[in-house]
């Protein structure tokens, strides 16, 4: 080996370990990039379906409703006209207080109907008017419990925990209602001290925020600051010291809508705790539901809500009846039908998301009709027969620029043209369907093309070459080829178009739909609204049960998105042709 | 601009007495071709006689393609390519607007450098031509096309218990010999050939230079070729060309053998190209 030659060996072999290094980084570069998407999009999906679970089952209440004839049908000739002006709301309050015979007052009959929606009560008419004989017998109805005892049932909204009563308690009446529970062992002592805990770590925070408001009174530069501040001292002082006083170990405890809520229940008797006496072994209570028991018992629950009544929809009341109804085997947990069922409603037990998917589907037919033999013929002539000069190219970089321009904008076309100028009905499918289509256009008239560039020469020439024409040689032989590029620009157009809201803002359909369009050609101009739009509409829903809803609809706009990819592998498979 | 480019290359071309045996089937007149400013060919005139090989040699982009696409008229299809200059087909004027250039592609098949069968089946792709053309009035005549022209490319045997596979499954050298096939299953009078064993191994090559050697008795092939081993295997004319020009052009035993111009003589022996 000769000198130069050594030299040139040593330099490529130390610039040959730096050329491994470099790929070796590169390659992890790669595989770390992969690694993050993959476990954010495993976080995703997953935090999706945990959000998801608690839409995925309802408790449903199966109640014996009696048909009585006065309420149902107040003609008394069983006609449809006759049944449908009758009371069936009134029926099912009717059974829910033939389960509480003891409840009479008005504002306790209000929290009890608020266990279920009257909306309910329109199935019940329809079930009645289709079959008249059922007027003046029993039925048994099911129907969805409210949202929030749905919740309360399934552990979401509300923490709390029922231990067996220690030791027997004497429960004896004050006055009307205020009744006294005593026993000879302190049973209550557990949730005293606990509550008293709870109370003294309020305390010090209300005893920050008063330093803090006495600090802010003494450094006001201007009069009317200084008196806020100091008002403001002032009021969290007063509730400091009433705070004090309760939790001193030698003082009884008072109960009350911010506290944690205690109840005791004997047998179908629930009471909840109003105050506990310093020693723990006596309370002060009210009767919830039941009836009256007087006397000593033994076999009693001490049951605590620890979510306090303040920060939760469901009352203490209705917390003992729907426990009462689930223990009378009336509330069944089942499979949430309703949610793939029906379409949207108030009511988050009987919203579902049926009416959007018609209505997506319908203004994917538009979009898809409109969209894709426009963009391929306008992608066929533009790469095929256009001459290329100033024009074809200005309208070629046009084309380029409407894929970059914000989808809103073309809402607000729509709402231009479409429904000011041209009269087209308001948050319909057809008028969507149009819309997302001008949206769509660009993708697949770029995506069209590409895939039509792609085709060989070859082709085309071995074409021309037996004598076919141009517009054969491109049918015949070009096309074909392009088809899988083509119909995968196409899909994934029409899935952006699937997931898009914001241009369908501008028309009218981020509407409240409680009816599903029709499926068929009167469907297209019916009001509708589509997937990713109802999930906006949920996600803004005041209910909290709208939020496991809207995770679920995310996961139903998913599954469709997956199905319109799945048919595009297949498609583009099916045309494929080795080359 | 092409008369004053004529005046340019006063320089003529080199002819042998072409052998009187052949009736003359595609005559060209001062051809020239420009790609935008590229001069491609420069003032080309030669005599193709029909039942015969003329095989056109020459170093790479000296324009031999560009020469054979203007006898169908391919180069159509280069939005910035211009022709000038007379090509007829017995007589028939080639660029005339009233020539419609499907119908010229019919008369003249064409097969191309790189196998390109279409990817369809081994039947469909030779059945193309004849049914866009409508050569045949019924299936079995179409059979009938399909099988003779198969038989004449010589691949009928290997292909004819798997007419349903893809064209493409094929070999290289079977798929060449199918795009001749394609292209004279409609029958046609003149085959340009434009390389058609560059892409082939050696055996693969002989088979096409045997079937082309057959079929130069019913057709004018024109073929273009790097080989000059092929060129004189093959062929009965050679044309040479050279920086656009038709430098030397007669008989291939001729050219061979007893080159005239000194260019010819250098590529031949291999000085250049």
């Amino acid at each position: 080996m000769t000198e130069p030659q050594r030299d040139i060996r040593q330099a490529v072999r130390r610039r040959l370990a730096r050329r491994h290094r470099a790929e070796r980084r590169f390659q992890a570069y790669g595989v770390a990039a992969l690694a993050a998407a993959g476990l954010f999009l495993v976080l995703l999906l997953g935090s999706i379906a945990i959000q998801s679970a608690p839409a995925i089952t309802q408790h449903k209440l199966t109640l014996p409703v009696e048909i009585t004839a006065e309420l149902a049908d107040p003609r008394g000739d069983l006609s449809e006209a006759s049944l449908r002006r009758g009371s069936y709301n009134t029926l099912i309050q009717n059974a829910l207080r033939e389960q509480f015979p003891t409840v009479a007052e008005r504002a306790e009959l209000r929290e009890l109907f608020g266990l279920y929606s009257g909306v309910n009560a329109a199935r019940l008419l329809n079930r009645v008017a289709s079959a008249p004989e059922l007027v003046g017998g029993r039925v048994e109805f099911t129907f969805p419990i409210s949202d929030d005892a749905d919740l309360y049932l399934k552990g979401v909204t509300v923490r709390e925990r029922i231990q067996p009563g220690l030791a027997p308690i004497a429960i004896s009446a004050e006055d009307t209602d205020r009744w006294r529970l005593v026993s000879d062992t302190p049973v209550f002592a557990e949730i005293l001290v606990e509550t008293r805990q709870a109370l003294s770590v309020e305390a010090a925070g209300l005893e920050r925020r008063r330093d803090d408001a006495v600090e802010r009174a003494e450094a006001a530069r201007d009069e009317d600051a200084r008196r806020a501040a100091s008002a403001t001292a002032e009021r969290l002082d007063a509730q400091l010291q009433r705070l004090r006083i309760q939790a001193q170990p030698d003082q009884a405890l008072q109960l009350g809508p911010t506290t944690k809520s205690v109840l005791v229940q004997v047998g179908d008797g629930v009471y909840r705790l109003t105050g506990i006496g310093a020693d723990g072994a006596s309370a002060s209570a009210q009767r919830l539901i039941g009836e009256v028991s007087a006397g000593a018992v033994s076999d009693w629950r001490l049951w605590t809500v620890l979510t306090p009544p303040t920060a939760r929809l469901i009352s203490d009341r209705q917390i003992a009846w729907a426990r009462a109804l689930s223990d009378r085997g009336l509330v069944e947990n089942g499979f949430n039908t309703i949610l793939f069922t029906r379409a949207d409603s108030r009511e988050p037990e009987l919203a579902g998301v049926l009416g959007a998917i018609i209505g997506s589907v319908l203004t994917m037919v538009i979009t898809m009709l409109l969209a894709v033999p426009v963009g391929v013929g306008t992608a066929i002539y533009l790469e095929e027969y256009a001459p290329k000069n100033r024009l074809t190219d200005l309208i070629e970089v046009n084309i380029n620029n409407l894929a970059a321009v914000p989808s809103i904008v073309f809402g607000l076309l729509g709402l231009a043209v479409f429904i000011n100028l041209f009269g087209m009905p308001r948050s319909a499918p057809l008028t969507g369907g149009m819309v997302l289509a001008l949206m769509t256009l660009p993708t697949v008239i770029i995506s069209s093309r590409a895939a039509l560039r792609a085709v060989p020469p070859s082709i085309r020439e071995a074409a021309l070459g037996v004598g076919a024409s141009h517009t054969q040689a491109v049918f015949h032989h070009v096309l074909p080829m392009a088809m899988p590029g083509i119909l995968t620009g196409s899909i994934i157009g029409l899935a952006q178009a699937l997931g898009e809201t914001a241009p369908l803002l501008m028309i009218g359909m981020v509407a409240f739909i409680a009816d599903a369009p029709a499926l068929g050609f009167g469907g297209f101009t019916d009001a509708a609204t589509v997937m990713p739009v109802q999930i906006f509409l949920w996600s803004s829903g005041a209910e909290r049960a709208f939020e496991a809803r809207t995770a679920a609809a995310i996961l139903v706009l998913l599954a469709m998105m997956l199905s319109f990819n799945a048919v595009a592998i297949y498609l583009r498979r099916r045309f494929e042709r080795r080359w | 601009m092409v008369d004053t480019l004529e005046t340019q290359h006063a320089e003529k071309t080199v002819y042998h007495p072409v052998s009187q045996d052949g009736a003359i089937k595609v005559a060209t007149r001062a051809v020239n071709v420009l790609y935008g400013d590229k001069h491609a060919i420069i003032d080309v005139t030669a005599d193709i006689p029909d039942r015969a090989v003329t095989s056109l040699i020459g170093p790479s982009g000296c324009g031999k393609s560009t020469y054979l696409r203007c006898i169908n008229r391919m180069n159509d299809t280069i939005d910035t390519a211009r022709v000038a200059g007379s090509v007829t087909i017995d007589g028939e004027e080639v660029n005339d607007r009233s020539v419609d250039p499907v119908l010229l592609r019919a008369r003249v098949g064409m097969v191309f450098q790189k196998p390109n069968p279409f990817p369809k089946s081994i039947y469909e792709n030779v059945a193309y031509g004849p049914r866009i053309h409508g050569l045949a009035a019924t299936p079995d005549e179409l059979d009938e096309i399909v099988r003779t022209s198969l038989e004449k490319a010589g691949l009928w045997d290997e292909v004819a218990d798997r007419l349903a596979q893809p064209g493409t499954s094929l070999s290289g050298g079977q798929q060449q010999r199918l795009t001749i096939a394609r292209a004279i299953a409609v029958n046609p009078e003149v085959i340009l050939m434009d390389e058609p064993c560059s892409a082939l191994d050696p055996i693969a090559t002989a088979r096409i230079e045997e079937l082309i050697d057959e079929l130069r008795e019913n057709y004018a092939i024109i073929m273009v070729t790097h080989s000059m081993a092929q060129a004189a295997r093959v062929s009965q004319m050679t044309a040479f060309f050279h920086l656009g020009k038709l430098v030397e052009y007669g008989p291939t035993e001729e050219i061979f053998t007893n080159p005239r111009d000194q260019r010819t003589q250098d590529y031949i022996t291999g000085r250049f190209g």
